[in-house]
């Protein structure tokens, strides 16, 4: 079980404070964007930077001042930093024979390990003479062999191109589900972030923002910034205000159109009774457009992008484009903003149309121009 | 000296070097290469001929007439630097008192040098980067001036027979060698991938092991090339060893020569051979070891 629970307080206030626990087995993935301190915190944990303040816990016990060779963790660097001067299988030997391990174990569990990555051929090589995929498996190999508490996975995919990526972000999936060893993930990439992790928490500035399962995070954020960086396309926010929350329904004005919200939608915004006469920021995926839905907006079509599985149209709204920057919230001063619709492929919509896209109410967010966090039930 | 320099045709060379290489792949860039290499070469081969030439003919003329009449040849002044005898002690004496001194006086300095850059580079500590600006800043105090105090050290009641043989020519090497070992080394190590060593240490190697295991290995074009560097200086020095050295039988190879050619240089047919006998050795040091200077080590460590 490892329990790990910690409180920082950095001089350059980094990470000025981040309480985090995962659980045994569990692939956590922290994201965010560049710069937002998650490579530090996974630095912390690894031992190679110092804690400045609060606890952080392995197995319940307190690991502040132990070097990273007394954690029993394993690592996957960015640029893997494999030992240029051993071949591979003495790369992946390198811990266990730290270890005094027994020669014929490691010979072994090498192979084992080399089978398992597809390394067996290549076993002989330096890491001068591997591909860029094979590389990135070594290093893997070599946080594997280990067996170790804890996985830190630094960016591992990042030097890798996008076909070999998308392979090797399942490989590491499945091969951590297999292995089950708990593992920490750093990446920038939301998609990453998404398909990998069992639970996913975002960062910004340091500050935890968000730690939630993929799904969680893509239907509840908790806050503007969440909303944002997680999904592709990203959400469209743009200001909107509450003209009415007193009956049973809820209407709220957008440019200069309205949109009421009845029935459950209301009940999930409930919150959005108390911004009466307020202004807010209204968040809308690209999908609850143009589906179904109760209520409409009226738009002109600016760009149409065919994808094949679907049809991104993006068109103008006059309402002010709202997003999440790093001191808070945004509101931009264009008096109209674009919003990218995801539509059925076949839909016979072309640039200059005006149309009307239905919005799925059920899928709306709302969140607080001033805090940036979403406005719901509570 | 060109080859390294002019680039291989479709060689990919890094941006800077690339636009070097193109100036002196331009003919007159090439023609400049060649004159300089000549301007530089010519004393040495001056010396070399002279080296071969009767000692009349040294004496009376200059070395360039020896190509009117190329077959005035003799071996006499090699046999006359080889048999000579030097405070009673033949030439060979002197080589091997030479090789006792410049092997270690290149090789500990340069281990020492080795950690010390390690440890600047990798491990913390309180004072690191002043006792570094320090260290490196001794490289402004001249050898000269070292060596009085340093000599009433070793002369000093602590070390009764110091000054007797070559362990003091060692050390006092050591220890001129030591600030500029130390800054390159530093520099060299302190630019090894930091992912690498920390993933050494994730992998549970201790400062010692990392050292050993991979610092080591990576550094070897370093090493190689301060080697060769301290080498030269200590095989060539005769101040030093001089001065820190005890009689005649501890004393170097340039020692012997100095004898040889008298005080007034009245023997000078012998320098010229000498020279080429005292030569021979760091030449095939260089040469066994230059292709450590154009080898990268590092290739497939890291991305990129």
């Amino acid at each position: 079980m490892v329990n790990l629970q910690k409180r920082y307080d950095n001089g350059f206030e980094a990470v000025p404070g981040l309480d985090l626990e995962i659980h045994d087995g569990e692939f956590l993935v922290l994201v965010g964007p560049s710069g937002c301190g998650k490579s530090t915190v996974l630095r912390m944990v690894a031992g190679l930077e110092d804690i400045s303040g609060g606890d952080l816990l392995i197995d319940e016990v307190v690991v502040n001042g132990m070097g990273p060779q007394q954690r029993d963790i394993a690592m996957v660097f960015q640029s893997y930093a494999l030992y240029p001067n051993m071949t591979v299988a003495d790369n992946i030997a390198f811990a266990m024979k730290l270890r005094k391990t027994d020669k014929a174990e490691i010979a072994t569990k090498v192979a084992e390990v080399a089978e398992l990555l597809e390394l067996t051929a290549v076993l002989d090589r330096k890491p001068g003479q591997l591909s860029g995929g094979q590389r990135q498996r070594v290093a893997m190999g070599r946080a594997i062999v280990r067996n170790p508490k804890l996985f830190l996975m630094d960016e591992p995919l990042s030097n890798l191109d996008a076909k070999l990526r998308v392979q090797t972000r399942a490989e590491i999936s499945k091969l951590q589900r297999r292995l089950g060893v708990t593992t920490m993930y750093v990446t920038h990439d939301q998609i990453e972030a998404m398909t990998m992790g069992d639970r996913v928490a975002v960062l910004r500035r340091g500050v935890l923002m968000q730690c939630a399962s993929p799904a969680e995070l893509y239907e509840t954020p908790e806050n503007l910034f969440v909303g944002q960086f997680i999904g592709s396309p990203s959400m469209n926010v743009v200001r909107g205000s509450v003209t009415a929350g007193d009956g049973d329904d809820i209407t709220i004005a957008i440019g200069s159109q309205f949109i009421s919200l009845t029935g459950e939608a209301a009940a999930r915004l409930h919150g959005l009774r108390e911004y009466v006469g307020r202004d807010i920021a209204i968040g809308v995926r690209s999908e609850a457009l143009g589906g179904d839905g109760t209520a409409s907006l009226d738009v002109s079509v600016d760009l149409v992008e065919m994808l094949g599985s679907e049809l991104l149209v993006h068109c103008t709204i006059d309402a002010p484009a709202v997003r999440a920057i790093d001191s808070g919230v945004e509101v931009s001063d264009q008096p109209e903003s674009t919003i990218v619709a995801s539509l059925d492929p076949r839909h016979p919509v072309k640039v200059g149309d005006r149309v009307h896209l239905s919005v799925d109410t059920l899928r709306m967010h709302a969140f607080d121009l001033e805090t940036g966090s979403a406005i719901g039930r509570h | 000296m060109t080859a390294t320099i002019a680039p291989a045709p479709g060689h990919d060379l890094t941006p800077l070097p690339t636009k070097v290489a193109k100036k002196l792949g331009s003919p007159v860039g090439r023609a400049a290469v060649w004159m300089l290499a000549a301007l530089w070469t010519v004393p040495t081969m001056g010396l070399l001929i002279s080296s071969f030439r009767p000692e009349d003919d040294i004496k009376s003329t200059g070395w360039w007439t020896w190509f009117t009449e190329p077959t005035n040849v003799t071996l006499e002044n090699y046999s006359g630097v080889l048999e000579n005898k030097v405070n009673g002690l033949p030439f060979s004496d002197f080589f091997w008192n030479t090789v006792r001194i410049a092997i270690p006086a290149a090789v500990i300095p340069i281990v020492i040098a080795a950690f010390a850059a390690y440890a600047f580079s990798w491990m913390k500590f309180k004072g690191r980067d002043l006792i570094f600006v320090l260290i490196v800043g001794l490289m402004v105090v001249p050898l000269q001036m070292c060596l009085i105090p340093l000599l009433q050290f070793f002369g000093s009641s602590y070390f009764p027979d110091a000054l007797e043989g070559t362990p003091t020519i060692w050390i006092a090497h050591a220890i001129f060698g030591m600030p500029l070992a130390i800054f390159l080394l530093k520099n060299f190590i302190g630019s090894l991938p930091s992912e690498v060593i920390e993933a050494a240490r994730v992998d549970g190697a201790s400062h010692m092991t990392i050292f050993v295991r991979i610092v080591l290995p990576l550094s070897v074009p370093a090493l190689a090339s301060l080697a060769i560097f301290q080498f030269l200086w200590v095989w060539n020095d005769l101040l030093v060893a001089k001065v820190f050295g005890g009689g005649a039988e501890s004393q170097p190879m340039t020692f012997a020569m100095v004898d040889m050619v008298g005080n007034k240089g009245n023997e000078w047919q012998l320098l010229t051979a000498g020279a080429f006998v005292t030569m021979i050795v760091p030449l095939i040091v260089f040469l066994s070891l230059q292709r450590y200077f154009v080898r990268g080590l590092l290739a497939g460590s890291v991305k990129g």
